[in-house]
């Protein structure tokens, strides 16, 4: 199982799925509609680094971070 | 050095702690920054959620980048509430010359609201309302969206 976490004002429990790459994930979310809204604004991280690929697979116990529009300070 | 702290930022004892820290290694420059939340908009203040992983390792990227140049960074930031007049987040660089800590303060800040991974949040009549309209999207934002 891979975990997805959800960060700063998303505000939903972690969770996780079974997945073997973020393709996969892409679909496991294509029907929830108020977290598309998110998603349109997250970027997506695999074990803490940012990617820009959905083509990256996935292992157990990998974590997806979701994270939505930064402002610091 | 990366510091993160509960509640407002107690800027004179952490500034007078970075300066005891650096004044004897031979720097000819140290350049803060302090960042004030202002009284605006209704605001009762600002609130921090911080992802600290990554947080830890865009710092760990901008020390590299500081070290090359021989200067060093500092960097405070507050987790949760922060009252208005007082401060969220204190930055610096030391050099040894004055040019390079200047213009590396200005680009760090800038990276900082950039890329680090903090969300703000206004304090409206005690709740917290995410500061969206003034947040900066992430590289590679939007690859789980469903296609059209």
């Amino acid at each position: 199982m891979v975990k997805v976490e959800f960060l700063g004002p998303i505000s939903r429990p972690s969770m996780e799925v079974d997945i073997a790459n973020l393709q996969e994930l892409k679909t496991y979310f294509k029907e929830d509609k108020e977290l598309q809204e998110w998603l349109a604004i997250c970027a997506v991280a695999v074990n803490d680094t940012l990617v820009c690929s959905l083509d990256i697979p996935l292992s157990l116990n990998d974590k997806i971070s979701l994270l939505p529009p930064v402002c610091g300070g | 050095m990366l510091e993160l702290h509960n509640g407002p930022l107690q800027v004179e004892a952490i500034l007078t702690s970075w300066y005891a820290q650096i004044k004897d290694k031979n720097f000819g420059a140290f350049i803060p920054f302090v960042g004030i939340v202002r009284d605006e908009d209704g605001i009762e203040g600002l609130s921090f959620d911080i992802y600290e992983p990554i947080l830890n390792s865009w710092f760990n990227a901008w020390q590299e980048r500081a070290k090359a140049q021989n200067a060093y960074l500092l960097m405070a930031h507050s987790r949760g509430d922060v009252p208005n007049h007082t401060s969220s987040y204190i930055s610096a660089v030391v050099s040894p010359k004055r040019k390079v800590a200047l213009k590396m303060i200005n680009d760090f800040v800038e990276d900082f609201k950039a890329n680090a991974p903090i969300w703000k949040y206004d304090l409206v009549d005690g709740k917290r309302v995410y500061a969206k309209d003034r947040s900066h999207l992430l590289q590679g934002h939007g690859l789980l969206k469903a296609d059209a």
